[in-house]
Protein backbone atom coordinates (compact mmCIF):
# COMPACT_ATOMS: atom_id res chain seq x y z
CA UNK A 1 0.00 0.00 0.00
CA UNK A 2 1.15 3.77 -0.35
CA UNK A 3 2.77 5.28 2.22
CA UNK A 4 0.14 7.87 3.05
CA UNK A 5 0.28 11.44 5.32
CA UNK A 6 3.84 10.64 5.34
CA UNK A 7 4.48 8.01 7.54
CA UNK A 8 5.38 4.16 5.98
CA UNK A 9 3.72 2.51 8.03
CA UNK A 10 0.70 0.62 5.76
CA UNK A 11 -2.91 2.11 6.56
CA UNK A 12 -5.83 0.18 6.85
CA UNK A 13 -8.97 1.18 6.42
CA UNK A 14 -10.19 2.35 10.27
CA UNK A 15 -12.82 0.10 11.98
CA UNK A 16 -16.31 0.77 10.46
CA UNK A 17 -19.77 -1.03 11.13
CA UNK A 18 -21.34 -0.54 7.75
CA UNK A 19 -20.04 -4.35 6.49
CA UNK A 20 -22.58 -5.28 8.91
CA UNK A 21 -25.73 -3.74 7.14
CA UNK A 22 -24.02 -4.99 3.93
CA UNK A 23 -24.38 -8.02 5.19
CA UNK A 24 -27.63 -7.91 5.91
CA UNK A 25 -28.51 -6.94 2.61
CA UNK A 26 -26.74 -9.61 0.81
CA UNK A 27 -28.48 -12.17 3.06
CA UNK A 28 -31.79 -10.48 2.62
CA UNK A 29 -31.37 -10.67 -1.42
CA UNK A 30 -30.65 -14.41 -1.18
CA UNK A 31 -33.69 -14.63 1.19
CA UNK A 32 -35.70 -13.07 -1.23
CA UNK A 33 -34.72 -14.55 -4.18
CA UNK A 34 -36.62 -17.66 -2.69
CA UNK A 35 -39.45 -15.90 -1.15
CA UNK A 36 -40.82 -13.01 -3.11
CA UNK A 37 -38.23 -11.96 -5.90
CA UNK A 38 -40.25 -8.72 -6.55
CA UNK A 39 -40.82 -7.75 -2.60
CA UNK A 40 -37.83 -8.58 -0.85
CA UNK A 41 -34.86 -8.39 -3.56
CA UNK A 42 -35.41 -4.78 -3.87
CA UNK A 43 -35.49 -4.39 -0.20
CA UNK A 44 -32.05 -6.09 0.02
CA UNK A 45 -30.47 -3.98 -3.31
CA UNK A 46 -31.55 -0.60 -1.57
CA UNK A 47 -30.07 -2.10 1.67
CA UNK A 48 -26.51 -3.10 -0.26
CA UNK A 49 -26.35 0.25 -1.86
CA UNK A 50 -27.14 2.52 1.25
CA UNK A 51 -24.83 0.67 3.05
CA UNK A 52 -22.26 -0.01 0.42
CA UNK A 53 -21.79 3.44 -0.13
CA UNK A 54 -21.47 4.43 3.59
CA UNK A 55 -18.97 1.91 3.33
CA UNK A 56 -16.95 2.48 0.80
CA UNK A 57 -17.29 6.77 1.74
CA UNK A 58 -15.45 5.14 5.56
CA UNK A 59 -12.94 2.84 3.94
CA UNK A 60 -11.66 5.74 1.63
CA UNK A 61 -11.82 8.71 4.20
CA UNK A 62 -7.65 8.70 4.32
CA UNK A 63 -7.61 8.71 0.75
CA UNK A 64 -9.69 11.62 0.44
CA UNK A 65 -8.24 13.91 3.45
CA UNK A 66 -6.18 16.28 3.04
CA UNK A 67 -2.32 15.66 3.94
CA UNK A 68 -1.01 17.01 6.84
CA UNK A 69 1.89 19.37 7.17
CA UNK A 70 4.70 17.50 8.51
CA UNK A 71 6.39 19.55 11.48
CA UNK A 72 9.64 19.69 9.97
CA UNK A 73 12.92 18.59 11.52
CA UNK A 74 14.68 21.04 14.05
CA UNK A 75 17.11 18.79 15.07
CA UNK A 76 20.86 19.13 13.52
CA UNK A 77 21.63 15.41 12.32
CA UNK A 78 23.92 13.34 14.70
CA UNK A 79 24.39 15.52 17.52
CA UNK A 80 21.92 14.17 19.92
CA UNK A 81 22.59 13.91 23.61
CA UNK A 82 24.82 10.45 24.27
CA UNK A 83 22.77 7.73 26.14
CA UNK A 84 22.66 7.65 29.54
CA UNK A 85 24.49 5.05 30.72
CA UNK A 86 21.87 2.02 32.80
CA UNK A 87 23.76 2.49 35.50
CA UNK A 88 23.86 5.82 36.01
CA UNK A 89 20.47 7.00 35.24
CA UNK A 90 17.21 6.98 37.41
CA UNK A 91 15.74 3.39 37.49
CA UNK A 92 12.80 2.94 35.34
CA UNK A 93 10.94 0.85 37.01
CA UNK A 94 10.60 1.12 41.03
CA UNK A 95 12.95 -1.00 42.97
CA UNK A 96 10.40 -3.72 44.26
CA UNK A 97 9.55 -3.91 47.71
CA UNK A 98 11.48 -6.59 49.59
CA UNK A 99 8.90 -9.09 50.14
CA UNK A 100 6.59 -8.53 47.40
CA UNK A 101 8.47 -10.94 44.61
CA UNK A 102 7.27 -13.66 46.98
CA UNK A 103 3.69 -12.95 46.55
CA UNK A 104 2.04 -14.67 43.43
CA UNK A 105 2.62 -13.21 40.80
CA UNK A 106 -1.01 -12.03 37.73
CA UNK A 107 1.53 -13.80 35.29
CA UNK A 108 1.59 -17.47 37.38
CA UNK A 109 -2.15 -17.47 38.15
CA UNK A 110 -3.00 -16.57 34.77
CA UNK A 111 -0.75 -19.54 33.58
CA UNK A 112 -1.95 -21.89 35.79
CA UNK A 113 -5.44 -20.83 35.31
CA UNK A 114 -5.21 -21.41 31.73
CA UNK A 115 -3.28 -25.07 32.05
CA UNK A 116 -6.49 -25.79 34.58
CA UNK A 117 -8.86 -24.78 32.45
CA UNK A 118 -7.28 -26.35 29.36
CA UNK A 119 -6.73 -29.41 31.44
CA UNK A 120 -10.66 -29.86 32.71
CA UNK A 121 -11.78 -29.23 29.40
CA UNK A 122 -9.42 -31.92 27.65
CA UNK A 123 -10.57 -34.32 30.43
CA UNK A 124 -14.76 -33.46 29.53
CA UNK A 125 -13.99 -33.87 26.15
CA UNK A 126 -11.87 -37.02 26.98
CA UNK A 127 -14.50 -39.20 28.17
CA UNK A 128 -17.15 -38.74 25.22
CA UNK A 129 -14.31 -40.01 23.22
CA UNK A 130 -13.35 -42.83 24.76
CA UNK A 131 -16.47 -43.78 25.46
CA UNK A 132 -17.71 -44.85 21.50
CA UNK A 133 -14.35 -45.87 20.81
CA UNK A 134 -13.32 -47.69 24.08
CA UNK A 135 -15.93 -48.96 26.24
CA UNK A 136 -18.72 -49.21 23.42
CA UNK A 137 -17.31 -52.93 22.06
CA UNK A 138 -17.01 -54.22 25.97
CA UNK A 139 -20.74 -53.83 26.78
CA UNK A 140 -22.87 -57.02 27.02
CA UNK A 141 -24.48 -57.57 23.70
CA UNK A 142 -28.25 -58.56 23.69
CA UNK A 143 -29.25 -61.01 21.33
CA UNK A 144 -32.94 -62.55 20.51
CA UNK A 145 -33.54 -66.09 20.83
CA UNK A 146 -32.09 -67.61 17.70
CA UNK A 147 -35.05 -69.62 16.98
CA UNK A 148 -33.75 -72.81 14.31
CA UNK A 149 -37.00 -73.90 13.71
CA UNK A 150 -38.97 -76.87 14.92
CA UNK A 151 -36.99 -80.32 16.20
CA UNK A 152 -38.48 -82.46 13.43
CA UNK A 153 -36.21 -80.60 11.33
CA UNK A 154 -32.94 -82.77 12.89
CA UNK A 155 -33.69 -85.97 12.14
CA UNK A 156 -31.52 -88.36 15.09
CA UNK A 157 -28.19 -88.66 14.61
CA UNK A 158 -28.10 -87.00 11.34
CA UNK A 159 -25.41 -83.95 11.52
CA UNK A 160 -26.69 -80.39 10.36
CA UNK A 161 -24.41 -77.50 9.32
CA UNK A 162 -27.27 -74.70 10.52
CA UNK A 163 -26.41 -70.85 9.15
CA UNK A 164 -28.29 -68.30 10.95
CA UNK A 165 -28.23 -64.32 11.78
CA UNK A 166 -27.57 -63.13 15.23
CA UNK A 167 -29.06 -59.95 14.16
CA UNK A 168 -30.71 -60.06 10.91
CA UNK A 169 -31.81 -56.32 10.90
CA UNK A 170 -27.60 -55.82 10.66
CA UNK A 171 -27.48 -58.71 7.54
CA UNK A 172 -25.30 -61.21 6.46
CA UNK A 173 -22.02 -59.81 8.37
CA UNK A 174 -24.13 -61.74 11.48
CA UNK A 175 -24.34 -64.83 9.89
CA UNK A 176 -23.06 -67.79 11.54
CA UNK A 177 -22.43 -71.29 11.66
CA UNK A 178 -22.88 -74.43 13.79
CA UNK A 179 -22.45 -78.27 13.22
CA UNK A 180 -25.34 -79.59 15.38
CA UNK A 181 -26.38 -83.17 15.79
CA UNK A 182 -29.55 -85.08 17.33
CA UNK A 183 -28.17 -87.37 19.56
CA UNK A 184 -31.26 -88.81 20.45
CA UNK A 185 -33.50 -88.71 23.93
CA UNK A 186 -31.27 -89.14 27.11
CA UNK A 187 -33.11 -89.54 30.27
CA UNK A 188 -36.13 -88.58 28.36
CA UNK A 189 -34.80 -85.00 26.75
CA UNK A 190 -33.78 -84.43 23.44
CA UNK A 191 -30.03 -84.17 23.19
CA UNK A 192 -27.86 -81.80 20.72
CA UNK A 193 -24.21 -81.76 19.56
CA UNK A 194 -23.80 -78.15 19.01
CA UNK A 195 -20.42 -76.92 17.63
CA UNK A 196 -19.42 -73.63 16.65
CA UNK A 197 -17.51 -73.72 13.58
CA UNK A 198 -15.18 -70.55 14.74
CA UNK A 199 -11.38 -72.84 14.66
CA UNK A 200 -10.30 -72.33 18.13
CA UNK A 201 -6.67 -71.66 16.46
CA UNK A 202 -7.21 -68.32 15.33
CA UNK A 203 -10.94 -68.25 14.21
CA UNK A 204 -11.24 -70.04 10.35
CA UNK A 205 -14.53 -71.18 9.33
CA UNK A 206 -13.69 -74.92 10.54
CA UNK A 207 -15.12 -77.75 7.43
CA UNK A 208 -16.56 -81.31 7.54
CA UNK A 209 -14.34 -83.49 6.64
CA UNK A 210 -16.96 -85.59 4.73
CA UNK A 211 -19.36 -85.34 2.51
CA UNK A 212 -22.13 -81.97 2.26
CA UNK A 213 -25.40 -83.21 0.17
CA UNK A 214 -25.82 -79.31 -0.45
CA UNK A 215 -28.98 -80.90 -2.64
CA UNK A 216 -31.32 -81.29 0.46
CA UNK A 217 -30.47 -77.78 1.74
CA UNK A 218 -33.41 -76.19 3.24
CA UNK A 219 -33.79 -72.27 3.73
CA UNK A 220 -36.52 -71.18 6.48
CA UNK A 221 -37.26 -67.66 7.12
CA UNK A 222 -37.55 -66.86 10.81
CA UNK A 223 -38.15 -63.65 13.02
CA UNK A 224 -34.96 -64.12 15.16
CA UNK A 225 -32.73 -65.64 13.11
CA UNK A 226 -33.04 -64.31 9.75
CA UNK A 227 -33.21 -67.02 6.96
CA UNK A 228 -32.35 -69.95 8.79
CA UNK A 229 -29.88 -72.76 6.25
CA UNK A 230 -30.08 -76.41 7.03
CA UNK A 231 -27.81 -78.55 5.16
CA UNK A 232 -27.40 -82.54 6.05
CA UNK A 233 -23.70 -83.63 5.69
CA UNK A 234 -21.63 -86.50 7.48
CA UNK A 235 -18.20 -85.08 9.00
CA UNK A 236 -16.67 -88.93 9.11
CA UNK A 237 -13.47 -87.22 9.28
CA UNK A 238 -14.65 -84.78 11.92
CA UNK A 239 -14.00 -80.86 11.22
CA UNK A 240 -10.70 -79.25 9.41
CA UNK A 241 -9.52 -75.87 8.76
CA UNK A 242 -8.84 -74.47 5.98
CA UNK A 243 -6.04 -71.62 7.05
CA UNK A 244 -3.26 -73.58 9.17
CA UNK A 245 -5.15 -77.24 8.93
CA UNK A 246 -6.06 -77.46 12.48
CA UNK A 247 -8.08 -80.63 12.61
CA UNK A 248 -10.66 -82.05 15.14
CA UNK A 249 -12.57 -84.88 15.72
CA UNK A 250 -16.49 -85.02 15.48
CA UNK A 251 -16.99 -84.04 18.90
CA UNK A 252 -14.71 -80.95 18.42
CA UNK A 253 -11.34 -82.30 20.65
CA UNK A 254 -8.20 -81.40 18.24
CA UNK A 255 -6.31 -84.07 16.83
CA UNK A 256 -3.84 -82.12 14.94
CA UNK A 257 -2.31 -78.88 14.00
CA UNK A 258 -2.03 -75.44 15.63
CA UNK A 259 -5.19 -75.26 17.73
CA UNK A 260 -4.87 -75.26 21.67
CA UNK A 261 -8.40 -76.38 22.45
CA UNK A 262 -11.36 -78.29 21.04
CA UNK A 263 -14.15 -76.11 19.43
CA UNK A 264 -16.58 -74.34 21.11
CA UNK A 265 -20.05 -75.11 21.63
CA UNK A 266 -23.55 -73.91 21.81
CA UNK A 267 -26.23 -73.69 24.74
CA UNK A 268 -29.68 -74.78 23.76
CA UNK A 269 -33.21 -75.46 24.61
CA UNK A 270 -36.12 -76.60 23.62
CA UNK A 271 -38.77 -74.27 23.69
CA UNK A 272 -42.26 -75.12 22.60
CA UNK A 273 -41.04 -78.19 20.48
CA UNK A 274 -38.11 -75.32 18.49
CA UNK A 275 -34.49 -75.49 18.83
CA UNK A 276 -33.71 -72.32 20.38
CA UNK A 277 -29.58 -71.64 20.59
CA UNK A 278 -28.50 -70.18 23.80
CA UNK A 279 -24.83 -68.72 24.62
CA UNK A 280 -21.57 -70.23 23.34
CA UNK A 281 -18.78 -71.30 25.33
CA UNK A 282 -15.60 -72.93 25.54
CA UNK A 283 -14.18 -76.29 25.80
CA UNK A 284 -10.69 -77.56 26.57
CA UNK A 285 -12.04 -81.12 25.37
CA UNK A 286 -14.40 -83.57 25.41
CA UNK A 287 -15.11 -87.31 26.93
CA UNK A 288 -17.17 -89.54 25.40
CA UNK A 289 -19.50 -88.59 22.57
CA UNK A 290 -22.95 -87.63 22.05
CA UNK A 291 -25.33 -87.87 24.76
CA UNK A 292 -22.91 -89.51 26.90
CA UNK A 293 -20.32 -86.72 26.51
CA UNK A 294 -18.38 -85.24 29.26
CA UNK A 295 -17.37 -81.58 28.28
CA UNK A 296 -14.94 -79.90 29.89
CA UNK A 297 -16.44 -76.33 30.10
CA UNK A 298 -15.19 -72.87 30.42
CA UNK A 299 -16.32 -69.17 29.92
CA UNK A 300 -16.19 -67.85 25.87
CA UNK A 301 -12.47 -67.98 25.50
CA UNK A 302 -10.73 -65.78 22.37
CA UNK A 303 -9.25 -68.13 19.83
CA UNK A 304 -6.08 -68.74 20.79
CA UNK A 305 -5.70 -68.37 24.24
CA UNK A 306 -5.95 -71.66 26.18
CA UNK A 307 -8.58 -72.16 28.96
CA UNK A 308 -7.05 -74.52 30.96
CA UNK A 309 -3.42 -76.04 31.99
CA UNK A 310 -0.74 -73.98 32.90
CA UNK A 311 -0.63 -71.53 29.79
CA UNK A 312 -4.41 -70.52 31.24
CA UNK A 313 -2.50 -68.55 33.16
CA UNK A 314 -2.03 -65.80 30.93
CA UNK A 315 -5.60 -65.49 30.06
CA UNK A 316 -7.18 -64.81 33.46
CA UNK A 317 -9.80 -62.64 32.44
CA UNK A 318 -11.88 -62.18 29.37
CA UNK A 319 -13.62 -59.27 27.87
CA UNK A 320 -17.65 -59.15 28.96
CA UNK A 321 -19.32 -60.87 25.42
CA UNK B 1 18.70 -3.56 -29.95
CA UNK B 2 19.34 -1.36 -27.41
CA UNK B 3 20.43 -3.23 -23.96
CA UNK B 4 18.94 -0.68 -21.27
CA UNK B 5 15.35 -1.34 -22.71
CA UNK B 6 15.67 -4.71 -22.70
CA UNK B 7 16.64 -4.92 -19.36
CA UNK B 8 14.11 -2.50 -18.01
CA UNK B 9 11.83 -4.58 -19.20
CA UNK B 10 13.37 -7.55 -17.36
CA UNK B 11 13.46 -5.35 -14.75
CA UNK B 12 9.88 -5.07 -14.85
CA UNK B 13 9.15 -8.13 -14.96
CA UNK B 14 11.27 -9.29 -12.24
CA UNK B 15 9.52 -7.18 -9.98
CA UNK B 16 6.52 -8.09 -11.01
CA UNK B 17 7.02 -11.48 -10.39
CA UNK B 18 9.14 -10.87 -7.54
CA UNK B 19 5.90 -8.78 -6.03
CA UNK B 20 3.74 -11.73 -4.88
CA UNK B 21 6.30 -13.65 -3.20
CA UNK B 22 7.40 -10.61 -1.33
CA UNK B 23 3.85 -9.81 -0.45
CA UNK B 24 3.85 -13.23 1.05
CA UNK B 25 7.24 -13.44 2.51
CA UNK B 26 6.04 -10.30 4.61
CA UNK B 27 3.28 -11.18 5.84
CA UNK B 28 4.26 -14.84 6.50
CA UNK B 29 8.08 -15.32 6.57
CA UNK B 30 6.79 -18.82 4.79
CA UNK B 31 9.72 -17.77 1.42
CA UNK B 32 11.97 -17.90 4.15
CA UNK B 33 10.78 -20.86 6.21
CA UNK B 34 10.21 -23.15 2.79
CA UNK B 35 14.45 -21.76 1.96
CA UNK B 36 15.34 -22.68 5.30
CA UNK B 37 13.72 -26.09 4.70
CA UNK B 38 15.14 -27.00 1.49
CA UNK B 39 18.22 -25.54 0.83
CA UNK B 40 20.37 -26.33 4.17
CA UNK B 41 24.28 -27.35 3.97
CA UNK B 42 24.59 -31.04 3.70
CA UNK B 43 27.74 -32.47 3.54
CA UNK B 44 29.19 -32.61 0.07
CA UNK B 45 29.58 -36.48 0.39
CA UNK B 46 25.96 -37.13 0.81
CA UNK B 47 24.93 -40.51 -0.64
CA UNK B 48 22.00 -41.84 -2.69
CA UNK B 49 21.06 -44.11 -0.39
CA UNK B 50 20.05 -40.74 1.72
CA UNK B 51 16.80 -39.86 -1.12
CA UNK B 52 15.18 -43.22 0.35
CA UNK B 53 13.76 -41.02 3.16
CA UNK B 54 11.86 -38.48 0.30
CA UNK B 55 11.33 -41.59 -1.52
CA UNK B 56 9.19 -42.75 1.41
CA UNK B 57 7.60 -39.13 2.08
CA UNK B 58 6.30 -39.10 -1.38
CA UNK B 59 4.99 -42.62 -1.23
CA UNK B 60 3.21 -41.69 1.75
CA UNK B 61 1.79 -38.42 -0.44
CA UNK B 62 0.62 -40.67 -3.10
CA UNK B 63 -0.91 -42.90 -0.63
CA UNK B 64 -2.82 -39.76 1.07
CA UNK B 65 -3.85 -38.78 -2.20
CA UNK B 66 -5.03 -41.44 -3.96
CA UNK B 67 -6.76 -42.42 -0.70
CA UNK B 68 -8.90 -39.54 -0.39
CA UNK B 69 -9.97 -40.00 -3.96
CA UNK B 70 -11.28 -44.11 -2.97
CA UNK B 71 -12.65 -41.91 -0.33
CA UNK B 72 -14.95 -40.86 -2.66
CA UNK B 73 -16.64 -43.80 -4.01
CA UNK B 74 -15.75 -46.08 -0.90
CA UNK B 75 -18.78 -46.87 1.02
CA UNK B 76 -17.77 -48.62 4.62
CA UNK B 77 -20.91 -50.90 5.26
CA UNK B 78 -20.52 -54.12 4.62
CA UNK B 79 -23.94 -54.63 2.63
CA UNK B 80 -22.38 -52.17 0.19
CA UNK B 81 -18.29 -52.04 0.73
CA UNK B 82 -17.95 -54.88 -1.64
CA UNK B 83 -20.32 -53.60 -4.87
CA UNK B 84 -18.85 -50.23 -4.13
CA UNK B 85 -15.16 -52.04 -4.98
CA UNK B 86 -16.42 -53.07 -7.90
CA UNK B 87 -17.41 -50.29 -8.88
CA UNK B 88 -14.27 -48.32 -8.29
CA UNK B 89 -12.57 -50.81 -9.96
CA UNK B 90 -14.74 -51.46 -13.02
CA UNK B 91 -17.18 -48.52 -13.67
CA UNK B 92 -15.25 -45.19 -12.35
CA UNK B 93 -12.98 -43.67 -15.11
CA UNK B 94 -9.31 -44.94 -14.59
CA UNK B 95 -10.67 -45.72 -10.93
CA UNK B 96 -8.81 -49.34 -11.55
CA UNK B 97 -5.56 -47.31 -11.54
CA UNK B 98 -6.54 -45.76 -8.55
CA UNK B 99 -7.24 -47.95 -6.74
CA UNK B 100 -4.41 -50.32 -7.68
CA UNK B 101 -1.73 -47.23 -7.40
CA UNK B 102 -2.94 -47.34 -3.81
CA UNK B 103 -2.81 -51.21 -3.27
CA UNK B 104 0.12 -51.23 -4.83
CA UNK B 105 1.63 -48.28 -3.26
CA UNK B 106 0.98 -49.42 0.49
CA UNK B 107 3.65 -52.30 -0.40
CA UNK B 108 6.00 -49.64 -2.14
CA UNK B 109 5.63 -47.77 0.91
CA UNK B 110 6.37 -50.05 3.42
CA UNK B 111 9.31 -51.57 1.48
CA UNK B 112 10.82 -48.19 1.28
CA UNK B 113 10.84 -47.78 4.73
CA UNK B 114 12.47 -50.66 5.17
CA UNK B 115 14.86 -49.82 2.73
CA UNK B 116 15.50 -45.91 4.19
CA UNK B 117 15.74 -47.63 8.19
CA UNK B 118 17.75 -50.63 6.68
CA UNK B 119 19.92 -46.82 5.20
CA UNK B 120 19.50 -45.09 8.71
CA UNK B 121 21.30 -48.16 10.41
CA UNK B 122 24.15 -49.31 8.11
CA UNK B 123 25.09 -45.38 8.19
CA UNK B 124 24.88 -45.86 11.58
CA UNK B 125 22.44 -42.29 11.76
CA UNK B 126 20.59 -43.54 14.78
CA UNK B 127 23.48 -42.39 17.10
CA UNK B 128 23.99 -39.20 19.07
CA UNK B 129 22.14 -36.86 18.32
CA UNK B 130 19.51 -39.06 16.48
CA UNK B 131 18.25 -40.94 18.22
CA UNK B 132 15.26 -39.63 18.99
CA UNK B 133 14.43 -39.52 15.10
CA UNK B 134 15.49 -42.85 15.49
CA UNK B 135 12.39 -43.29 17.51
CA UNK B 136 9.89 -41.57 15.72
CA UNK B 137 10.97 -43.36 13.11
CA UNK B 138 9.91 -46.42 14.70
CA UNK B 139 6.34 -44.62 15.74
CA UNK B 140 6.05 -44.38 11.84
CA UNK B 141 6.97 -47.71 11.47
CA UNK B 142 4.12 -49.38 13.84
CA UNK B 143 1.25 -46.76 12.19
CA UNK B 144 2.63 -47.37 8.69
CA UNK B 145 1.97 -51.14 9.10
CA UNK B 146 -1.00 -50.12 10.93
CA UNK B 147 -2.63 -48.74 7.93
CA UNK B 148 -1.72 -51.56 5.88
CA UNK B 149 -3.73 -53.99 8.40
CA UNK B 150 -6.50 -51.76 8.53
CA UNK B 151 -6.78 -50.88 4.87
CA UNK B 152 -6.54 -54.99 4.13
CA UNK B 153 -10.04 -55.36 5.66
CA UNK B 154 -11.50 -52.60 3.32
CA UNK B 155 -12.40 -54.64 0.59
CA UNK B 156 -14.40 -56.63 2.09
CA UNK B 157 -13.88 -59.84 -0.22
CA UNK B 158 -13.07 -63.52 1.84
CA UNK B 159 -9.49 -62.83 1.66
CA UNK B 160 -9.72 -59.61 3.65
CA UNK B 161 -12.68 -60.89 6.22
CA UNK B 162 -10.15 -63.78 7.05
CA UNK B 163 -7.57 -62.71 7.12
CA UNK B 164 -8.33 -59.64 9.52
CA UNK B 165 -10.29 -62.71 11.72
CA UNK B 166 -6.77 -64.04 11.85
CA UNK B 167 -5.28 -60.66 12.85
CA UNK B 168 -7.14 -59.82 15.23
CA UNK B 169 -7.21 -63.14 16.72
CA UNK B 170 -3.17 -62.82 16.34
CA UNK B 171 -3.41 -59.77 18.98
CA UNK B 172 -6.12 -62.01 20.93
CA UNK B 173 -2.95 -64.36 21.75
CA UNK B 174 -1.51 -61.54 23.85
CA UNK B 175 -0.85 -62.58 27.43
CA UNK B 176 -3.40 -61.00 29.85
CA UNK B 177 -4.31 -57.90 27.76
CA UNK B 178 -4.72 -60.00 24.36
CA UNK B 179 -8.02 -60.53 24.55
CA UNK B 180 -9.57 -56.92 25.29
CA UNK B 181 -7.31 -55.55 22.39
CA UNK B 182 -9.07 -57.66 20.16
CA UNK B 183 -12.54 -57.29 21.11
CA UNK B 184 -11.47 -53.43 21.21
CA UNK B 185 -10.09 -53.66 17.42
CA UNK B 186 -13.10 -55.64 16.59
CA UNK B 187 -15.76 -53.24 18.27
CA UNK B 188 -17.37 -55.86 20.02
CA UNK B 189 -17.18 -59.81 20.53
CA UNK B 190 -17.50 -60.32 16.99
CA UNK B 191 -16.76 -58.72 13.75
CA UNK B 192 -20.05 -57.34 13.40
CA UNK B 193 -21.99 -53.99 11.00
CA UNK B 194 -19.29 -51.59 13.39
CA UNK B 195 -16.11 -53.75 12.46
CA UNK B 196 -15.50 -52.12 8.83
CA UNK B 197 -16.64 -48.89 9.45
CA UNK B 198 -14.44 -48.52 12.69
CA UNK B 199 -11.20 -49.91 10.62
CA UNK B 200 -12.63 -47.21 7.72
CA UNK B 201 -12.13 -44.99 10.28
CA UNK B 202 -8.85 -45.74 11.97
CA UNK B 203 -7.75 -46.55 8.29
CA UNK B 204 -8.07 -42.83 7.16
CA UNK B 205 -8.59 -40.49 9.72
CA UNK B 206 -6.93 -41.48 12.94
CA UNK B 207 -3.13 -43.38 11.65
CA UNK B 208 -2.71 -40.54 8.64
CA UNK B 209 -3.38 -37.78 11.29
CA UNK B 210 -0.90 -39.20 13.48
CA UNK B 211 1.47 -39.87 10.99
CA UNK B 212 1.37 -36.93 9.15
CA UNK B 213 2.14 -34.70 12.81
CA UNK B 214 5.11 -37.72 13.47
CA UNK B 215 6.86 -36.81 9.86
CA UNK B 216 6.32 -33.30 10.54
CA UNK B 217 8.44 -33.69 14.04
CA UNK B 218 10.92 -36.36 11.91
CA UNK B 219 11.45 -33.66 9.30
CA UNK B 220 11.74 -30.77 11.56
CA UNK B 221 14.58 -32.95 13.45
CA UNK B 222 16.42 -33.76 10.28
CA UNK B 223 16.45 -30.01 9.65
CA UNK B 224 17.65 -29.17 12.97
CA UNK B 225 19.76 -32.29 13.41
CA UNK B 226 21.54 -31.99 9.29
CA UNK B 227 22.12 -35.41 7.80
CA UNK B 228 25.24 -37.35 8.45
CA UNK B 229 27.85 -37.87 6.30
CA UNK B 230 28.01 -41.45 5.40
CA UNK B 231 30.10 -43.78 7.65
CA UNK B 232 33.11 -43.71 4.53
CA UNK B 233 33.61 -39.85 4.89
CA UNK B 234 36.40 -37.87 5.50
CA UNK B 235 34.63 -35.18 6.19
CA UNK B 236 33.44 -34.73 10.30
CA UNK B 237 30.07 -35.09 10.11
CA UNK B 238 27.93 -31.71 10.74
CA UNK B 239 31.36 -29.51 9.55
CA UNK B 240 28.83 -27.53 7.44
CA UNK B 241 27.28 -26.35 10.53
CA UNK B 242 30.29 -25.14 12.81
CA UNK B 243 31.34 -21.84 11.93
CA UNK B 244 35.33 -22.58 11.95
CA UNK B 245 35.59 -26.32 11.81
CA UNK B 246 38.84 -27.20 14.34
CA UNK B 247 41.91 -28.49 12.74
CA UNK B 248 43.26 -31.39 14.07
CA UNK B 249 42.24 -35.07 15.43
CA UNK B 250 38.47 -34.76 15.74
CA UNK B 251 38.00 -36.37 19.27
CA UNK B 252 34.59 -37.28 20.54
CA UNK B 253 34.73 -34.83 23.19
CA UNK B 254 34.88 -31.93 20.14
CA UNK B 255 31.86 -30.30 19.16
CA UNK B 256 30.73 -31.32 15.54
CA UNK B 257 32.75 -33.98 15.30
CA UNK B 258 29.92 -36.70 15.50
CA UNK B 259 26.61 -34.24 14.49
CA UNK B 260 25.63 -30.67 13.70
CA UNK B 261 23.53 -29.18 16.60
CA UNK B 262 23.16 -25.75 15.37
CA UNK B 263 24.13 -23.21 18.40
C1 LIG C 1 6.68 -42.45 7.09
C2 LIG C 1 7.89 -42.95 7.03
C3 LIG C 1 9.18 -42.11 6.98
C4 LIG C 1 9.43 -40.95 6.29
C5 LIG C 1 8.47 -40.18 5.38
C6 LIG C 1 10.80 -40.58 6.58
C7 LIG C 1 11.45 -39.47 6.02
C8 LIG C 1 12.76 -39.14 6.27
C9 LIG C 1 13.54 -38.18 5.52
C10 LIG C 1 13.02 -37.36 4.33
C11 LIG C 1 14.80 -38.14 6.06
C12 LIG C 1 15.99 -37.29 5.55
C13 LIG C 1 17.23 -38.13 5.26
C14 LIG C 1 17.01 -39.28 4.32
O1 LIG C 1 16.19 -39.15 3.40
O2 LIG C 1 17.63 -40.34 4.52
C15 LIG C 1 14.80 -39.03 7.20
C16 LIG C 1 15.89 -39.24 8.05
C17 LIG C 1 15.90 -40.16 9.13
N1 LIG C 1 14.97 -41.15 9.35
FE1 LIG C 1 13.20 -41.30 8.42
N2 LIG C 1 11.33 -41.49 7.45
C18 LIG C 1 10.39 -42.45 7.72
C19 LIG C 1 10.55 -43.58 8.52
C20 LIG C 1 11.68 -43.85 9.31
C21 LIG C 1 11.92 -45.08 10.05
C22 LIG C 1 10.99 -46.31 10.03
C23 LIG C 1 13.11 -44.91 10.73
C24 LIG C 1 13.82 -45.88 11.67
C25 LIG C 1 13.22 -46.61 12.57
C26 LIG C 1 13.60 -43.58 10.44
C27 LIG C 1 14.75 -43.01 10.97
C28 LIG C 1 15.38 -41.89 10.48
C29 LIG C 1 16.59 -41.29 11.02
C30 LIG C 1 17.35 -41.75 12.28
C31 LIG C 1 16.91 -40.21 10.16
C32 LIG C 1 18.13 -39.29 10.27
C33 LIG C 1 19.15 -39.80 9.31
C34 LIG C 1 20.27 -38.83 9.11
O3 LIG C 1 20.24 -37.77 9.72
O4 LIG C 1 21.16 -39.15 8.31
N3 LIG C 1 12.73 -42.97 9.55
N4 LIG C 1 13.56 -39.64 7.29
S1 LIG D 1 -7.35 -70.65 12.17
FE1 LIG D 1 -7.82 -72.75 12.07
S2 LIG D 1 -5.88 -73.64 12.02
FE2 LIG D 1 -5.39 -71.52 12.16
Amino acid sequence: MEPLNGDDRPHLPPPSLWPVGFAVGVACVLVGLIVDPLVVVPIGVAILLVFGFLWARDATKGYRAPVPDLEPETRRPGREAPPIPAHVGEAAMPEPEPGEIERFPRSKFLEFSTLGLGGVIGGIVTIPILGPMVANPFRHEKHGKLDLGPLSDFPSGQWMIATFMTDPAEGEVTRRTAYIRNNGESNGEPSFTIISNRCAHLGCPVQPNGPVFDNKKKVERTKGAGDVTLIPMLPAGGFGCPCHGGQYNPEGNRTAGPPVRALDRYDYSIVGGHLVLGKTYSVSKVDGTGAQAKIHRYGLANPGNHVDGPEAWLYPLQPPH
Amino acid sequence: MPRSRKSARRQRMEAAINYPIEWLEERSGLIGGVRYFLFRKVPSDTNWMQTLGSATLTAFIVQAVTGAILAMYYKPDPNSAYQSIQHITNDVWLGWLVRGMHRWGASVFIILMFFHMARVFLFGAYKYPRELNWIVGVLLLALGMLEGFTGYLLPWDQTAYWATVVGININGTAPFLGPFLAQFLRGGAEIGPDTLARFYSIHMLLIPGALIGLIGLHLYLVVRLGVTSPPWSKEAAGAERVEKPKRGRRGLLMPGARGGIPR
